[in-house]
């Protein structure tokens, strides 16, 4: 089994003045996916964002990684949650993480429909569901409503 | 001489780019994912279509041995590799194969065998062609890597 991968992503602001338009200090996300190539991707995707002072991301391959990142102590702003993971699903897992009584904003990442359920994304404890492909600009949208919601 | 080589082959993959563009088969994520590469990771692209292409042809062999059983019944575990396939082709760019696997999921989700066949055909029609495209995407990217060493070779005094 894979261990998690971390990143300490530092923007390489300037001592001077920095990048005028960073509130957060740190923002810590979590990228949840069976799939390595979306893993990569979303890792980077984030990492490469110049929405924090210092960006951290954090991989985990299934559920049970997720779930002991969190029992380890670990906790995240974002958690970027796959939906379609065939052992156990996204919603699962997110169900699974807010009965741990994990805050943190958790995100289901799409391969159909991400309006198609609402009921059920509601249910499971999601705060939003997007659809693949993951952007820039989606991801500053959730960066600017984790602000908001501060 | 050499210069124009480098040039040339800058030309050669653009018009590459731009064909692809145009015929549907890329789209814009392709040049997000471009965006992505950087001197932390130079080869980041490459990886990641690597990986792509690895995942793909298995889960094509999956998709085929499951058409090929006689009573198909496990339409859910199709729609699961399918699902994983869309999301993969959604996050490199490649927006035919993504279509096609949409399709491919329709005809699944009604129980379609026929159809399912007809769209597996068409995807591993799309994913080769996709495929030949980028391998040749990345050779001309590794003859202009080559040629611009070859023009600023690196000096030892």
């Amino acid at each position: 089994m894979a261990s998690p991968s971390m990143r300490w992503i530092d923007d390489g602001c300037n001592v001077d003045g920095g990048n005028p338009g960073l509130t957060r200090e740190k923002l810590f996300v979590l990228v949840v996916a069976d799939d390595a190539l979306v893993r990569k991707v979303h890792e980077k995707l984030v990492s490469k964002l110049k929405v924090a002072k210092q960006v951290q991301t954090q991989t985990a391959a299934n559920r049970k990684e997720a779930l002991d990142l969190h029992l380890s102590g670990s906790s995240f702003d974002i958690i970027l949650m796959d939906m379609q993971m065939p052992i156990m699903d996204g919603p699962e897992a997110t169900k699974e993480l807010r009965a741990m009584g994990v805050e943190s904003m958790i995100v289901g990442v799409t391969s159909v429909d991400a309006t198609a359920d609402k009921e059920a994304i509601v249910e499971a404890g999601l705060d939003e569901c997007l659809a693949k492909p993951l952007t820039a600009e989606k991801i500053k949208y959730l960066v600017e409503t984790l602000e908001r919601n501060k | 001489m050499l210069g124009w080589g480098v040039e040339f082959l800058r030309a050669e993959m653009n018009r590459l780019l731009a064909l692809l563009f145009h015929q549907g088969v890329l789209d814009e994520q392709f040049l997000q994912l471009q965006q992505l590469q950087d001197e932390s990771s130079p080869n980041f692209v490459s990886e990641v279509i690597t990986i792509y292409f690895h995942e793909s042809e298995k889960l094509l062999r999956n998709l085929r041995l499951l058409l090929m059983e006689r009573e198909l019944s496990d339409y859910k575990k199709m729609e699961i590799h399918l699902n994983q396939m869309m999301g993969s082709s959604s996050s490199i760019g490649a927006k035919r194969v993504r279509n096609v696997c949409v399709a491919f999921r329709a005809a699944s989700e009604q129980n379609n065998h026929a159809g399912c066949l007809r769209a597996l055909e068409l995807l591993e029609h799309e994913y080769c062609y996709l495929k030949n495209k980028l391998h040749e995407l990345f050779q001309i990217e590794q003859q202009r890597a080559l040629a611009s060493v070859v023009r600023y070779p690196a000096r030892h005094n």
